[in-house]
């Protein structure tokens, strides 16, 4: 038991703070969001060509960098705490998992290496128009082809991350009239294959993209299923656990982000000639807010080490479904606890557009709902232990 | 970054386990799951004969140097220790504070001789500590103290008084913080003496707590004496060395102090399990909640005991005390929502408390000794986050 950072992995979070604290300001951020892209494709170039990132626990045999979970989870936590717009949680978070897990060798050739290579952008579609994120949320159908070896999708994909510009869609489709996690299948679909109709949803966070897909009969061939038909409900599931991980690590992030930007507003803010920082009633809260980013990384990164074991492992690690709900319930609301926190403290210029603290206030909440909100993991987490 | 135990570590396990199995029968059978925070004064000798059935068996101070007669495990070892003592039931140590805070404190600062004199009677079971800190005028202002000591025909002669003293009627000495330079305020002018509580000077007198039991006490020092030898460290220095076995504090022995929070978490889930409370979607989430906690607790321990071991504090220490104490007073409060209308009903009159009647009110101090929460919200503010102090005299 070591649980702290090797040298290296030390060198990657400095590299990727350093990085990012150049190139995603507050300015770049805003550019990007005004964009329908909703990311500034040089730089997601440059972060594909220079620094790799998007390659970081791909295994070496398909391209990638060959480390781990914590990698990518460092990663992830710096590009939260910065916003960073860009399509990685959609392509390596989602994407990139569900391949590793659900496809065949040459389904993972094909498709992971042009990831790695940072030639393709991909994303997951799985949830349908009720609101639920979880695997058991498909509505779209895979209806087996009456004359041939393929299947037709129909039906609505909906808040899909990167949806609109996505280059591959992984698609979750259900068989005909099955419930819960059965009968899912998983397909990988080019974005441009007939019958794909994409729309970009503007959302009220608007450092990262959702779209709706709506699937119309769209035809596939059988090399485009990943495993055997109606099979994929556990790869789903395992993946979308691996995301949650993933986005309570920018949670982290962004937590953190929000206590700097607050302690640094009150240490320069004069009120009865006094920095405001100064006065127990704000020191105390920011207290809080530390307690709450410090208590996040311990669940991040011990959900991020049971991840690396769930997805590299020479087990299948059991505890990666409560690691995954923990990590992801109590970042929820840490960080939407910062965040609130950080307008309160800010006064008046938290409530402006010109402050930064109203954007990561509206990043918090949506990333409470993607992938399940604190409640949700909180009852799959009542459901193991009552 | 690597969350697992070596096969080396989890062998030690084994070994830990089996000993205990062993030994915690018998005579000891009954004090199993006793004597922790809020049943201190329970079984008092018996867990005193506990200590140095422990000490045979090679269990004191495991995180002690080997050089002082240690045990000198790695940290993964001491925290296995201590997770597989609170597992097993052990009793809560009577010499907690001998061996995680005065030894230590030695360890660091004593003199050769003080070494010789005290380190093997804690080692052993036979000598039993107490610690002299809190006064009624010096809580969290702790460098308040107005307890005075001068020397007096070769002794250090203490008047004053100090209060919150947990397991004094149990101890043979005392370490005091007591003002040594006349006149002195603040954290100037203090020492650390180690004092024999079984003299005329010195009376203690137990405090009736919340619970209607007594664990902490008031002790009056009026004319007492100890040996002009019997100081940690130069006159002067009281505050430095005070200050640095705060720190010793928060060690692995967290990990073992969890280890007991699990079993009454468990002791909540079996009551709602029976009582259909584990149908009602609330309490679902509070009970996850609740677990989701003790969770993190352990693994930010498990960062704690990380890292660089350089005495200086992490944040994820920084935060702990305030973390844990909140995290088992909530715990106390959903124990008696849990329990309903039961809550209520005592084991037996006059007040003889239920275990999670005694959790739920013990647990009110958890916020408040050893730095009540307001004070370590501010530790955090200004030391972690560096915003501006608070005042200060002196």
């Amino acid at each position: 038991m070591d649980f702290a950072f090797t040298d290296e992995q030390e060198m990657i979070r400095e590299s990727a703070q350093d990085f990012l604290a150049d190139v995603s300001t507050s300015a770049a951020v805003r550019a990007a969001m005004a964009t329908e892209l909703g990311y500034d494709p040089a730089l997601w170039g440059r972060i594909c060509n220079e620094l790799c990132w998007q390659a970081i626990h791909i295994p070496e045999e398909y391209g990638g960098l060959g480390l781990g979970f914590v990698e990518l989870t460092i990663l992830l936590e710096q590009m939260g705490r910065r916003l960073l717009c860009s399509p990685f949680l959609s392509t390596v978070g989602l994407a990139a998992n569900a391949l590793l897990l659900a496809g065949d060798e040459e389904q993972k050739r094909q498709w992971l290496e042009p990831i790695a290579e940072g030639r393709l952008t991909a994303t997951l579609a799985w949830a349908g128009r009720r609101g639920r994120q979880d695997a058991g949320a498909v509505e779209v159908q895979a209806q087996a082809q009456a004359d041939g070896d393929g299947f037709v999708l129909s039906g609505v994909a909906r808040y899909v991350p990167d949806g609109h510009s996505a280059d591959l869609l992984i698609v979750a489709a259900r068989a005909p009239g099955s419930e819960g996690t059965a009968g899912i299948s998983l397909f990988a679909v080019p974005a441009d294959t007939a019958g794909v109709e994409r729309r970009w949803l503007p959302t009220m966070d608007q450092t990262r993209r959702q779209a709706q897909i709506r699937f119309d009969g769209v035809r596939l061939g059988r090399e485009a299923l990943l495993g055997e038909a109606g099979e994929a409900g556990a790869a789903l599931e395992k993946t979308l656990q691996l995301a949650a991980v993933c986005v309570a690590a920018e949670q982290l992030g962004g937590a953190q982000a929000v206590l700097d930007l607050t302690v640094d507003y009150t240490r320069e803010r004069v009120q009865f000639g006094r920095p405001v920082g100064g006065f127990q009633a704000i020191k105390h809260r920011a207290a809080d807010m530390m307690l709450q980013v410090e208590t996040s990384r311990s669940a991040v990164y011990y959900a991020a080490c049971v991840a690396d074991e769930a997805l590299f492992g020479e087990t299948s690690c059991g505890e990666l479904p409560l690691a995954a709900s923990l990590a992801k319930a109590w970042c929820s609301d840490a960080y939407f606890y910062c965040a609130e926190e950080s307008i309160q403290l800010h006064g008046g210029v938290g409530f402006t557009w010109e402050y930064d603290p109203h954007l990561y206030f509206k990043r918090a909440k949506s990333s409470e709902s993607l992938l399940g909100a604190a409640s949700w993991h909180r009852e799959r987490i009542a459901q193991a232990i009552l | 970054m690597k969350i697992s135990f070596s096969a080396e570590d989890e062998r030690f396990r084994d070994e830990v386990a089996g000993w205990l199995a062993d030994n915690l029968r018998g005579e000891f059978e009954s004090l199993r799951f006793r004597g922790g925070p809020g049943d201190e004064h329970s079984f008092p000798e018996e867990r005193k004969t506990w200590e140095r059935r422990l000490a045979e068996g090679g269990w004191t101070g495991v995180g002690w140097p080997g050089a002082v007669g240690g045990r000198g495990l790695s940290i993964n070892q001491q925290v296995i220790f201590h997770e597989e003592y609170a597992r097993a039931g052990g009793p809560g140590r009577m010499g907690h504070i001998g061996e995680g805070l005065a030894g230590p404190t030695l360890i660091a600062f004593g003199s050769e001789a003080q070494k010789a004199r005290f380190l093997p009677g804690i080692l052993a079971g036979t000598e039993y500590w107490c610690q002299g800190y809190s006064e009624p005028g010096a809580g969290s202002d702790l460098a308040n103290v107005k307890t005075r000591a001068e020397r007096v025909d070769g002794r250090w002669r203490i008047n004053g008084q100090k209060v919150w003293t947990s397991l004094a009627h149990e101890s043979d000495w005392c370490f005091v913080i007591a003002r040594t330079e006349p006149g002195s305020v603040g954290h100037r002018g203090l020492s650390f003496l180690l004092v024999p509580m079984d003299q005329p000077g010195i009376q203690v007198r137990p405090i009736e707590q919340i619970t209607g039991t007594c664990e902490f006490n008031e002790v009056f020092f009026d004319d007492a004496v100890t040996d002009a030898d019997n100081i940690v460290g130069a006159p002067g220095d009281g505050w430095k060395i005070a200050m640095a076995l705060l720190g010793f504090e928060r060690g692995v022995s967290t990990l073992g102090q969890q280890m007991q929070f699990q079993n009454e978490l468990d002791q909540v889930i079996a009551i709602a399990r029976d009582n259909g409370q584990a149908q009602d979607p609330v309490m679902r989430q509070r009970i996850a909640d609740a677990w989701i906690g003790l969770r993190i607790m352990r693994y930010n321990s498990l960062r704690m005991l990380s890292g660089p071991q350089d005495g200086s504090l992490s944040k994820a220490a920084m935060i702990y005390k305030l973390y844990w104490a909140s995290w088992h007073r909530d715990l106390g409060k959903l124990a008696m929502d849990v329990l309903g209308p039961e809550a209520e009903i005592l084991e037996g009159a006059p007040y003889d408390l239920t275990r999670l009647q005694s959790l739920y009110l013990f647990t009110r101090s958890d916020t408040i000794y050893g730095g009540t929460n307001e004070i370590q919200r501010n530790i955090i503010a200004e030391r972690a986050l560096e915003m501006p102090r608070e005042p200060r005299l002196g």
